[in-house]
């Protein structure tokens, strides 16, 4: 397996590796504002063709609005939208080759399942209209609807035909705005699978917006994370969980624990930060902090407990003098609440393996993590960004 | 007494229809009744002769066609100005939107005696006195359908999700075939609600209608006027017959939703 450590340098790599010959979808300094909202902030993005590319960020952030200009229905205040090399601006949505999966699936209540899916192929002229629609039914298993009405399905089965109304087309790039969104948690799972599977089977360009960071990071193999307009960060899932380069994006991919710390030194491969009287290194690539001062983050999963004096996973970065305050057992893991000596609690996920007990309320505990997986970002930043409770 | 407080809710809806229906059942019977007298107005044997000789009284049938000229003019044209009004409303910006949508609503509130003598005086006002007669009636019923039709597809367009037409562009609709293809079908109920409302008000008014008229008569200017002198029985045919399509048309929508709704039921 890859280190964290090696995962950021292929994203830097990736990061410059933007040439004229590229042949995906490229936003360019993508600014739309709504009167005195600006919705979307000087966006830089470029899509791989063939990827599975997800917009993950919370509702308001700006990312059904790039999806928009993207399809065509809205039009960038400035900036520049390209398509393979093609300028596609300000072309018209029913001039591009883009289609969207809409979040209310927008089914055509007067048209049957057989015709809804046809409607793209017929727009556009095209032959042999009822063998391709009989194919895409059979892909998305719906064949046997072909003469219902939409009304006639359930959630999943609309969303299904939604899908398939859109990509008969063979789009360049589908877009897909908060597809899942209106369906259960069961089927949404499925769901997730299916689309992945599709994905992999036509290999076209995909474009999922969601808000939901689980279902961004199973099914896309990029995800940019946006938040106020802005990409604030971009990577494999892996990579944006490991190395989160800003507080939001720690906070709301995942979770996370920062603390305030003060740098010390600055070696060339490791950071060496004071965190309230102990001594932690984090390397130096994982390090996104500019002054003397900065957030260490450390995810829950990766802090380990134990009895004060043990000996923990060495060369662990030791934190002695944290007490139980609450303990969680969820069946898989215990989560633990352990204030430490400066006040601040810090969340632990211990797997329940058997191997260790498990700790009670009250109960005096060391902490300690590899410093491999600790990271530093900038104290500026609000630590509680982008948390779950906080923006809700 | 237990019985019939456990049935009054029945008992009083029967009674409730019978009074409505009453009416109807008396014009449809009037309509086979072969008179004694023109003044008695009163059952008195079976025929099939006004069925058969429906123009017989002088001027009914040249006054139902007049009606029936009309009306179908009113509907066509309140119903597409007032299907281009709606759409203005609900899908354009423009100033004055929100007092216009009051506006609307002011020739179905205003009192029709009211709003009659306001056009009589207009026309005459303008110079048209002389020519008031079939089109300053077919004018004014335009004008009181057409608040009706805005109203009513209105509500209809306000309904739709736009997604549907932002869908449809999506799928390489242009503009055009998106009106034609995904606004028009499914705001059509609601156009054709409007078109059978407009054709009833127009079809049915007297009060605007006998302002405006000049020497023009109408059906029922007709039956206003001969009711002084004895209604021939040929007027209850014309019932009749208005009363038997309107069935046909509410039990022919009726149909088509049960048809559609059992359709649901069975998919679910």
């Amino acid at each position: 397996m890859s280190s964290p450590a090696d995962l950021a340098d292929q994203g830097a790599a990736r990061a410059t590796a933007r040439t004229d010959s590229f042949d995906g979808l490229r936003l360019e300094n993508v600014t739309k504002s709504f009167g005195s909202f600006t919705a979307v902030d000087d966006l830089d993005l470029d899509v791989p063709r063939g990827s599975f590319f997800a917009l993950l960020g919370p509702s308001g952030c700006g990312k059904t609005t790039t999806l928009r200009m993207v399809a065509g229905l809205e039009t960038p205040t400035s900036g520049g939208i390209t398509l393979a090399g093609n300028d596609i601006t300000y072309a018209k949505p029913y001039k591009r080759p883009v289609n969207t999966v809409f979040q209310s699936y927008a089914l055509f209540p007067h048209l049957d399942i057989h015709e809804n899916v046809a409607f793209g192929l017929k727009r556009r002229k095209v032959g042999n209209v009822d063998a391709q629609v009989t194919e895409m039914l059979e892909l998305v298993e719906l064949e046997s609807q072909a003469r219902k009405k939409p009304a006639q399905l359930s959630g999943g089965q609309q969303q299904r035909v939604a899908l398939a109304r859109a990509l008969i087309n063979k789009p360049e790039v589908l877009l897909l705005d908060e597809p899942l969104g209106a369906l259960d948690l069961k089927l949404r799972r499925n769901m997730q699978l299916e689309l992945k599977r599709i994905q992999t089977e036509v290999g076209l360009t995909f474009i999922h917006v969601t808000h939901d960071q689980e279902e961004a990071m199973t099914m896309a193999d990029t995800v940019a994370v946006m938040n106020a307009g802005v990409i604030e960060q971009m990577g494999a899932p892996q990579e944006l969980y490991e190395n989160p380069r800003t507080t939001f994006v720690a906070n709301f991919l995942g979770q996370s624990n920062l603390i305030g710390g003060t740098i010390k030194s600055r070696a060339a491969d490791v950071v060496t930060v004071d965190m309230h009287g102990v001594d932690v290194s984090i390397p130096a690539a994982r390090c996104h902090a500019d002054g003397d001062e900065g957030w260490i983050g450390i995810r829950p999963e990766k802090v380990l407990i134990g009895d004060p004096g043990e000996q923990l996973d060495a060369p662990g970065n030791s934190i002695p003098g944290g007490v139980v305050t609450d303990v969680s057992f969820v069946g898989v893991s215990t989560q633990y609440q352990v204030r430490m000596p400066w006040g601040q609690e810090i969340q632990v996920f211990a797997q329940n393996t058997g191997h260790r007990r498990i700790y009670r309320p009250g109960e005096s505990v060391e902490l300690s993590w590899r410093p491999d997986y600790a990271f530093l970002l900038d104290a500026s930043q609000d630590a509680k960004a982008g948390a779950q409770e906080g923006t809700d | 007494m237990r019985w019939l407080r456990e049935h009054v809710v029945l008992i009083l809806g029967i009674a409730i229809l019978l009074y409505t229906f009453i009416p109807i059942f008396v014009v449809v019977l009037m309509s086979f009744n072969d008179p004694s007298s023109r003044l008695i107005y009163r059952f008195d044997g079976f025929t099939m002769d006004n069925w058969l000789h429906p123009c017989e009284p002088e001027g009914l049938c040249s006054a139902l066609g007049t009606s029936i000229q009309i009306s179908l003019l009113a509907t066509l044209g309140s119903t597409i100005l007032g299907t281009l009004m709606a759409f203005a409303l609900v899908r354009h910006d423009f100033l004055g939107r929100s007092s216009m949508n009051l506006l609307i609503f002011l020739p179905m509130a205003t009192p029709e005696i009211v709003m009659g003598s306001s056009l009589l005086a207009l026309f005459v006002a303008t110079g048209f006195s002389g020519q008031l007669g079939f089109w300053t009636i077919l004018i004014a019923h335009i004008m009181f359908c057409v608040s009706f039709v805005v109203v009513t597809v209105r509500a209809r367009l306000a309904g739709m999700d736009d997604n549907l037409e932002q869908a449809a562009m999506d799928l390489y609709a242009t503009p055009r075939e998106t009106f034609w293809r995904i606004t028009f079908p499914l705001v059509f109920p609601g156009i054709l609600g409007a078109a059978l409302l407009s054709f009833s008000l127009s079809f049915d008014d007297f009060i605007i209608t006998n302002l405006n008229a000049g020497n023009t008569t109408t059906f029922p200017m007709y039956v206003w006027g001969v009711a002084q002198r004895g209604i021939p029985m040929q007027v209850n045919v014309v019932g009749t017959v208005m009363f038997a399509i309107s069935v046909l048309i509410v039990v022919g929508g009726e149909l088509n939703n049960r048809r559609r709704s059992k359709a649901l039921a069975t998919a679910s």
